[in-house]
């Protein structure tokens, strides 16, 4: 707005104070913190109103449905350490995507990148022997060496092919799934060893031992891998990452504006590619906390294993709008309806219906920062009419 | 080495293979055209796979209203076609107002919006279970005869031939009226767009809603032409193909119905290579169209021109 300074005095509208400076600022804040809090809350009211519509319209009920949620999620015994433990990998698949998101890159085939990481680190269980903790220990860093190498060929093709990563990471998921479909038929690469004691070969891998698995600890009841702790701890260890360090600052930057970062020494290649290494690690990561950690496929590698958590764990991170210490409650609240669609059978309501919910919630939380974003650019646009 | 070049010998030979190759395209073209126009205005617009399931969704309930009000089948997928385009132009809405009205991340739009559809469609599916019937061959005499293309060409469904005009009426849209000229410029360059009098951000939506009905119409092709039946994996990431043949095709409405007939064809060997009596690897051969799409854009993307503003939001005074 340089070029709408006031030139002369006549131009100064000294009669009426500038809109931009409020003579009530305390009042106005306050103000502005309802409006703010009423629109978050009207647009997950509005998702949730939807969803308990088009329940009614195929004949369920959405009390029923509603109540069974939360059984599902936290008041049936036992239930909230089974959310806890899908909250996991939904909190570091998203603390994941956080990393690429400052940076401006769209990785969005987390799915894939997690299938990936499992499959690593289930090979890495199965075949390396020693003492169980250090292979637990090199089976995790296996899984994000693998959910990172996925994740890097999306990036090399972008920073060295100019091809949109948006599009690579998610066509990456579909030969994800096919690659370790594969493996899980070879017995050289994933597929338990032949035992004779059935006829048809499921194709699963072999059981992680006991001594490699992550431990579970049990509060009143509620069971859940001590990963928990770890995720947590990543959480906040990002957030001091991205306040705290060079590396956050200068992230943050080539994120916002790559030229301006380029011309300030902040390499694009190096930068870019290490955001998009780290989130796909993260995924992988997620993926080897998944096989390891009890609460999916058993210990044992399956064809699906992912199940949705990497598509999950990325709408969390663009609910929680990219920072790391509100992921942790998202991840959460993702996680319980997961579980507590898995008491929906007893209602007669299809469990695709949390999926619904998930991604109602994930648009309805998108309106209200944009109008937030538009209110502030009218006002600023109105404020400069106003001076000139 | 041997197997492989009989193989591509025996696909080349065979009518079948044609045929499959022509069914898997046709889905592509759609989507690829209304995805081109809706890329040359700016909007990288990922929810063309939501578009196509939402239609083929859409389509299918239409075909099973249509066929209880006792409309013949021909009738009830002429009607399920415009349920189709409906249900497009609604997913298209959806996203067209979020990324350029409300200026939300289009990424995060479209992915949410795909997830969406695909809940939603399951979820509806498994309550309301569409029965659908594929519509009749219909054979154009005379060209139907041509040796090997012919009967892929020209003895289809019927929904097929749709394609056929749509994509000389894309081309003229795009480069012969002064909407197709504006949806360009506002993709280059959305500033100059803007001060010559344009609105940038309601010929984006314009253009969105065109790659709607486009997609739906795909999506409804796909469910009532090409399968017959519905199921909630029925696109399985035929739309990220579509997105890659836009690339691949340089953004030109030529180069992207080649793009299309490439990605269809490897597509197609899913289905034509096992009758033929070629034994492939079953994993190797249902990612070979992503495989192919990657590699291939990664060849082609560096030689041509993306339009300069594609996937930037606009905002007046503020790029």
């Amino acid at each position: 707005m340089s070029g709408e300074t006031p030139t002369t005095v006549d131009d100064v509208d000294i009669g009426s104070p500038p809109a931009v400076s409020d003579p009530e600022p305390m009042h106005s804040r306050r103000r502005e913190f309802l409006v703010v809090v009423s629109l978050y809350v009207a647009s997950i009211v509005f998702a949730l109103v939807i969803s308990a519509v088009l329940v009614a319209a195929t004949g369920g009920s959405w009390r029923a449905v509603f109540s069974a949620m939360l059984d599902g999620s936290l008041r049936a015994p036992g239930r909230w350490g089974t959310t806890i433990g899908v909250a996991i990998p939904l909190l570091v698949v998203a603390l994941g995507t956080t990393i690429s998101g400052r940076a401006g890159l769209v990785n969005i085939g987390q799915e894939g990148q997690v299938l990936i990481g499992a499959a690593f680190a289930a090979y890495i269980g199965v075949r390396v022997g020693g003492p169980g903790p250090i292979v637990l220990l090199c089976l995790l860093v296996g899984g994000a060496i693998g959910g990172a190498i996925w994740s890097g060929i999306a990036g090399a093709l972008r920073y060295w092919r100019g091809v949109p990563e948006v599009l690579t990471t998610l066509l990456l998921v579909t030969v994800a799934f096919q690659a370790t479909g594969y493996g899980l038929k070879n017995e050289d690469l994933l597929l338990a060893p032949f035992r004779g004691d059935r006829s048809v070969r499921n194709p699963v891998s072999e059981q992680l031992s006991e001594t490699e698995r992550i431990p579970r600890i049990n509060i009143f009841g509620n069971e859940f891998p001590i990963s928990a702790f770890a995720a947590v701890l990543m959480a906040f260890a990002l957030v001091f990452l991205f306040r705290r360090t060079l590396w956050g600052f200068r992230l943050r930057m080539f994120g916002q504006n790559a030229r301006t970062a380029r011309r300030a020494g902040v390499s694009n290649v190096k930068y870019g590619m290490g955001a998009m290494l780290l989130s796909g690690g993260c995924a992988g990561l997620a993926g080897g906390m998944m096989l390891s950690g009890g609460d999916f496929g058993d210990y044992k590698f399956t064809p699906g294993l992912s199940n949705g958590i990497g598509w999950d764990g990325l709408l969390v991170a663009l609910v929680a709008r990219e920072r790391p210490v509100l992921i942790i409650p998202m991840a959460f609240g993702f996680a319980g309806l997961r579980t507590g669609s898995g008491f929906l059978a007893a209602t007669g309501v299809e469990r695709q219906i949390s999926s619904v919910v998930q991604a109602l919630l994930v648009l309805a939380l998108l309106i209200p920062p944009a109008i937030l974003f538009i209110r502030s650019r009218r006002r600023a646009l109105a404020a400069t009419r106003a001076r000139t | 080495m041997g197997g492989f070049f009989s193989a591509a010998g025996d696909v080349l030979s065979n009518e079948v293979s044609y045929d499959a190759a022509m069914r898997f395209a046709v889905l592509l073209v759609f989507a690829g055209i209304g995805e081109t126009i809706a890329e040359r205005a700016g909007t990288l617009n990922i929810s063309v796979e939501g578009m196509i399931l939402g239609g083929a969704f859409s389509g299918a309930m239409g075909m099973d209203i249509a066929m209880s009000q006792g409309l013949g089948v021909s009738g009830a997928v002429a009607v399920g076609l415009v349920f189709a385009v409906a249900a497009g132009v609604a997913v298209a809405s959806a996203q067209a107002n979020m990324s350029h009205r409300l200026t939300a991340n289009q990424f995060v739009v479209g992915l949410a919006i795909n997830i969406l559809v695909l809940g939603m469609a399951a979820f509806l599916n498994s309550n309301l279970q569409p029965v659908t019937r594929a519509a009749p061959s219909v054979k154009i005499p005379l060209l139907a005869d041509i040796p090997l293309l012919g009967g892929a060409l020209f003895d289809q469904t019927w929904p097929l031939y749709l394609v056929y005009p749509l994509v000389p009426m894309a081309w003229w849209l795009l480069y012969r009226t002064r909407w197709g000229l504006e949806v360009r410029s506002v993709g280059e360059n959305p500033q100059a767009a803007d001060v010559s009098g344009i609105d940038v951000n309601r010929r984006r939506r314009e253009a969105i809603y065109v790659a709607g009905m486009t997609s739906g119409l795909g999506g409804g092709y796909l469910v009532l032409g090409q399968v017959g039946s519905f199921e909630g994996s029925i696109v399985g990431g035929q739309g990220f193909i579509a997105i890659a043949a836009v690339i691949f095709g340089g953004w030109t409405l030529r180069g992207v119905v080649a793009g299309c007939l490439l990605f269809g064809t490897v597509n197609s060997f899913r289905l034509t290579l096992g009758p033929l009596g070629h034994d492939v690897n079953s994993e190797l051969l249902s990612s070979a169209p992503f495989l192919v799409t990657i590699v291939t854009v990664a060849i082609f993307a560096h030689r041509s021109q993306a339009p300069k503003a594609l996937a930037r939001p606009f905002i007046r005074g503020l790029n």
